[in-house]
C-alpha cells in the first residue's frame, strides 16, 4: 500500500510524519504547479470549486509516482467540501484509474469512528503506537504555524529580498526531516535562531489580515502566492485560520466540544450573519470584525469562485467595512485566474491603504 | 389588514400552499411578487453579488417587486428539512444577505427552520410568527395544521402530472386539472429545482416549448416521495443536500424504468451542490448511453441557442425511438 493525499499548504509534511512513523509507505504529490492545476480542472466538473480540482491534479500526479490508496477527509455539508471525494472517486474510476480511497468523516458525536477508520488504515497498529504518531503530527503541525507566522513578520522588513523566503524554504526541510517530538523542538529552536538572522530594516509595515476559504487561503499555489507578493509591497499578512486550526475544526475537536472560541466568533458576527453557512462563511466575516477592532489596515477577502458559503460573506462584506471603517478587497480564485490580474488588483488596493494611512497620520499630526 | 408579502422566487415553488394558507389562517394578506419578468430580472442582477447564482439574483429582484405594497416581507431561513441534510449555504445566508444589500425594505419575517437542532423546528418558526403579527399561538397552530393538510394536496396532485401552478388552480377550485396533450409520445425526465423548472422567464418556457414539440415532461415533483428516496439512497454517501437529493432520486428512477426517452438536467449557473451532483447525475447517463441534455441558464442565455439545442435533442431521441 501506498499512502497519498491531497496536498494544502504545508500539510503533507505533518501527514507523511503521521503514516510513515506507523510503517505506511507515502508517496507525496509534487508540489502543486500549472499543469497540477490544468490537469485537475480537465478532468473535474467545469462549475465545481478550485480545490477539488486541484486535488484531481495532486491524485494524478501522484498515481504517476506509485500511490494505490488516497486519504481524504469527509464532511456532513452544507459545504462541498464534504462530497469532494465521492465525485472525485467517480472522476477516477471513469479514467479507469485503480485508486482504493480511504475517507475520514468527521465523527458525529464521538471520536471513536474517526480512530477507527485511522487504526483500520494503519493495519491495526497498537494505540500507543498511534498516539506516538499522533504526537509527532501535532508538534509538526504547531511549529508549521510558527513558521508561517515568523515567515509573515520578516517577509515584510527584510533587508535583503530573499532572505526570508530562504530560511522559510530550510525551515520546512527542518521539520520534515524531525523524527521525534524532541527533534521538533530542536528544529524549533534553529529555525527561531535563523529567523532572528534575517536583517530586518526600521520599518512599520501595513498589517493586513487575510480571511476566506481555508485552501485558497492555506495553498498559496491557488491564492497565486499573493502572501509573497504583499510582502514585497511592505505588508505583513496575518491568516484567519493557520493549517492546525483546520486539523482541529475538521477531523477531531468538533466533536469533543473543544472549539472554544467558536462561540464568540458566531457573536461578533451575528448582527450581520445570523446563522453558520458551512465553510469559513461566517469566519470571514467575525474575523474582518476581529481584524478592524485590532486597527489592521484593511482585509482580504480570498474563496474559490462559486464558493457558496463565501459568497454569503462577500455579499454582507461591504457592510462590515462600512460599520468598522475597514477596507476590504474580495477576490475569488480558478483556474482561470491569472497572477497578474490579481497582483494589480493588490496593488491597487495597497496604494489606497497606504494614502489612507498617509491621511489618518496626517490628521493626526494637525489635530 | 396588515399585508405579508412572499416573493415568487425560490423555494416559493416548493412551499406556496402552505405559506399562503398559513399567513391567511394568521388573519392577514397575502401577496406574492408578480411573475419574473425583465423589470425583476434587471432589478436583481443590479442588486446582488456578481458571483451569486442566477435564482439569488431573481429573488433579489422579487424582493424589490413587492417591498414597497407589503408590511412584512416572508424570507424564512430555511436551513434544513430534514434532519442530516441542508438546503444551501446560500439560503442559509439569504434574509441576512437580503437585509443587508438592499435598503427601504419592510420588517422581515424570517424564523429559522432547522431539524438538525432541537428546538429550531417548526413550532418554534410558528410561535415567532404568530407573536411577530400579534396572533394568538393556538391559532397559529391550527392555521399551520390546516394549511400543511391543503400544501400536502397540492403535493400529490403534482404526482397526478401538474404543474405547481397548476395543482394550485385545481386547490382553488379554477382549473380543470390536466390539460389535453397530444403528442408523439416521446417523455422526457425534466431535472432541476423547481425555481427554475417552474419559472418559465428564466427557462424561456422549457415545458411549454416540449409540449409543443409533442414531448411529454415529467419532473421530480411528478415522482411519489418513496421513489425519490429510494433512488437517491442508492448513492455510497448520502446527499446532504434535500434538493439534491431529488434531483438524483428522479434520475436514477429516470434511467431505471422511469419509462422516459432521455433526460434533460436545467442547471442555474454558479449553482453549487448541481456542480457536483449534476457531474454524478451526468457520468451515469453516460455511462449508461442514456440519452442526456445539460441545459445551464444563466441571465444571458438566449432563446435561440437553447431551443436549438432542443429541437436536435427532440430529434436524437425520435430517431432512437424509431429505430428501435
Amino acid at each position: 500500500m501506498k499512502v497519498t493525499f491531497p496536498r494544502m499548504g504545508t500539510l503533507d509534511i505533518p501527514l507523511k510524519a503521521f503514516f510513515t512513523s506507523l510503517g505506511i509507505e507515502v508517496v507525496v504529490p509534487p508540489p502543486i504547479s500549472d499543469k497540477t492545476i490544468s490537469l485537475g480542472a480537465r478532468h473535474a466538473p467545469e462549475f465545481s470549486c478550485l480545490p477539488l480540482k486541484i486535488n484531481v491534479g495532486n491524485y494524478l500526479e501522484a498515481y504517476e509516482m506509485g500511490a494505490d490508496t488516497i486519504v481524504m477527509a469527509g464532511g456532513v455539508g452544507p459545504c462541498r467540501f464534504g462530497y469532494y471525494a465521492q465525485v472525485q472517486r467517480e472522476i477516477l474510476a471513469d479514467l479507469g484509474i485503480n485508486y482504493d480511497m480511504v475517507l475520514l468523516e468527521p465523527p458525529k458525536g464521538h471520536l471513536g469512528e474517526t480512530l477507527r477508520e485511522l487504526w483500520e488504515l494503519t493495519g491495526r497498529a497498537s494505540p500507543a503506537r498511534i498516539f506516538r504518531a499522533g504526537r509527532l503530527t501535532w508538534a509538526k503541525l504547531k511549529l508549521l504555524d510558527e513558521v508561517e507566522r515568523l515567515t509573515a513578520k520578516a517577509r515584510c522588513r527584510e533587508k535583503n529580498e530573499g532572505q526570508a523566503g530562504d530560511v522559510y524554504r530550510r525551515a520546512l526541510t527542518w521539520i520534515d526531516a524531525a523524527a521525534s517530538p524532541g527533534e521538533v523542538a530542536l528544529a524549533g529552536e534553529r529555525i527561531r535562531r535563523a529567523f532572528a538572522g534575517v536583517e530586518l530594516k526600521d520599518v512599520v509595515p501595513l498589517r493586513l489580515g487575510l480571511v476566506g476559504e481555508i485552501y485558497t487561503v492555506l495553498e498559496p499555489a491557488a491564492n497565486l502566492y499573493m502572501e509573497r507578493f504583499l510582502a514585497k509591497l511592505g505588508v505583513e499578512v496575518e491568516r484567519g485560520i493557520y493549517l492546525s486550526d483546520w486539523v482541529t475544526s475538521h477531523l477531531f475537536l468538533d466533536t469533543l466540544r473543544m472549539r472554544r472560541g467558536q462561540r464568540a466568533v458566531e457573536e461578533l458576527a451575528k448582527p450581520y450573519l445570523g446563522h453558520s453557512v458551512g465553510g469559513h462563511g461566517l469566519e470571514s466575516i467575525s474575523y474582518s470584525i476581529q481584524y478592524a477592532r485590532r486597527g489592521f489596515a484593511g482585509v482580504i477577502h480570498i474563496g474559490p469562485l462559486t464558493c457558496m458559503p463565501e459568497i454569503v460573506a462577500k455579499t454582507i462584506l461591504p457592510l462590515v467595512s462600512k460599520e468598522w471603517d475597514i477596507p476590504i478587497l474580495t477576490l475569488f480564485l480558478d483556474e482561470h485566474s491569472g497572477e497578474v490580474g490579481i497582483q494589480t488588483r493588490l496593488e491597487a488596493f495597497v496604494e489606497m491603504l497606504w494614502a489612507r494611512r498617509e491621511q489618518r497620520e496626517k490628521g493626526r499630526v494637525s489635530r | 389588514m396588515k399585508v405579508v408579502g412572499i416573493p415568487r422566487a425560490l423555494l416559493f415553488y416548493h412551499y406556496y400552499p402552505l405559506w399562503r394558507d398559513y399567513f391567511a389562517g394568521l388573519g392577514v394578506k397575502v401577496v406574492e411578487s408578480k411573475p419574473t419578468n425583465r423589470v425583476i430580472l434587471l432589478a436583481g442582477l443590479g442588486t446582488a453579488v456578481d458571483e451569486t447564482c442566477l435564482p439569488v439574483k431573481v429573488f433579489y429582484g422579487h424582493v424589490q417587486e413587492l417591498k414597497d405594497r407589503v408590511d412584512y416581507l416572508f424570507v424564512p431561513r430555511l436551513v434544513s428539512v430534514e434532519k442530516g441534510a441542508y438546503i444551501c449555504p446560500k439560503l442559509l445566508g439569504l434574509p441576512d444577505m437580503v437585509r443587508h444589500s438592499l435598503s427601504n425594505l419592510p420588517p422581515l419575517i424570517s424564523p429559522t427552520i432547522n431539524f438538525n437542532r432541537r428546538g429550531q423546528g417548526l413550532y418554534k418558526a410558528i410561535l415567532e410568527t404568530a407573536t411577530l403579527l400579534g396572533v394568538n399561538p393556538v391559532q397559529a397552530l391550527y392555521a399551520f395544521v390546516r394549511a400543511r393538510a391543503r400544501w400536502r394536496r397540492w403535493q400529490a396532485l403534482q404526482h397526478g402530472g401538474l404543474s405547481p401552478m397548476e395543482a394550485w388552480a385545481v386547490l382553488e377550485g379554477k382549473g380543470g386539472g390536466l390539460p389535453e396533450r397530444k403528442g408523439k409520445g416521446l417523455r422526457v425526465g425534466v431535472l432541476g429545482h423547481p425555481y427554475n423548472i417552474y419559472d418559465p422567464y428564466i427557462n424561456m418556457g422549457l415545458l411549454d416549448r416540449l409540449r409543443e414539440m409533442g414531448v411529454s415532461p415529467q419532473t421530480a415533483e411528478m415522482l411519489p416521495a418513496d421513489i425519490i428516496a429510494f433512488h437517491a439512497g442508492r448513492l455510497p454517501k448520502r446527499l446532504f443536500w434535500t434538493l439534491g437529493q431529488y434531483v438524483m432520486g428522479a434520475a436514477g428512477h429516470f434511467m431505471q424504468g422511469g419509462n422516459v426517452d432521455g433526460i434533460i438536467h436545467l442547471i442555474s449557473f454558479g449553482c453549487g451542490p448541481d456542480s457536483l451532483v449534476g457531474e454524478l447525475v451526468e457520468r451515469r447517463a453516460r455511462r449508461k448511453g442514456f440519452p442526456f441534455l445539460l441545459l445551464t441558464l444563466d441571465e444571458h442565455s438566449g432563446e435561440t441557442g437553447l431551443l436549438t439545442r432542443l429541437e436536435a435533442f427532440v430529434d436524437t431521441l425520435q430517431w432512437r425511438r424509431g429505430k428501435e
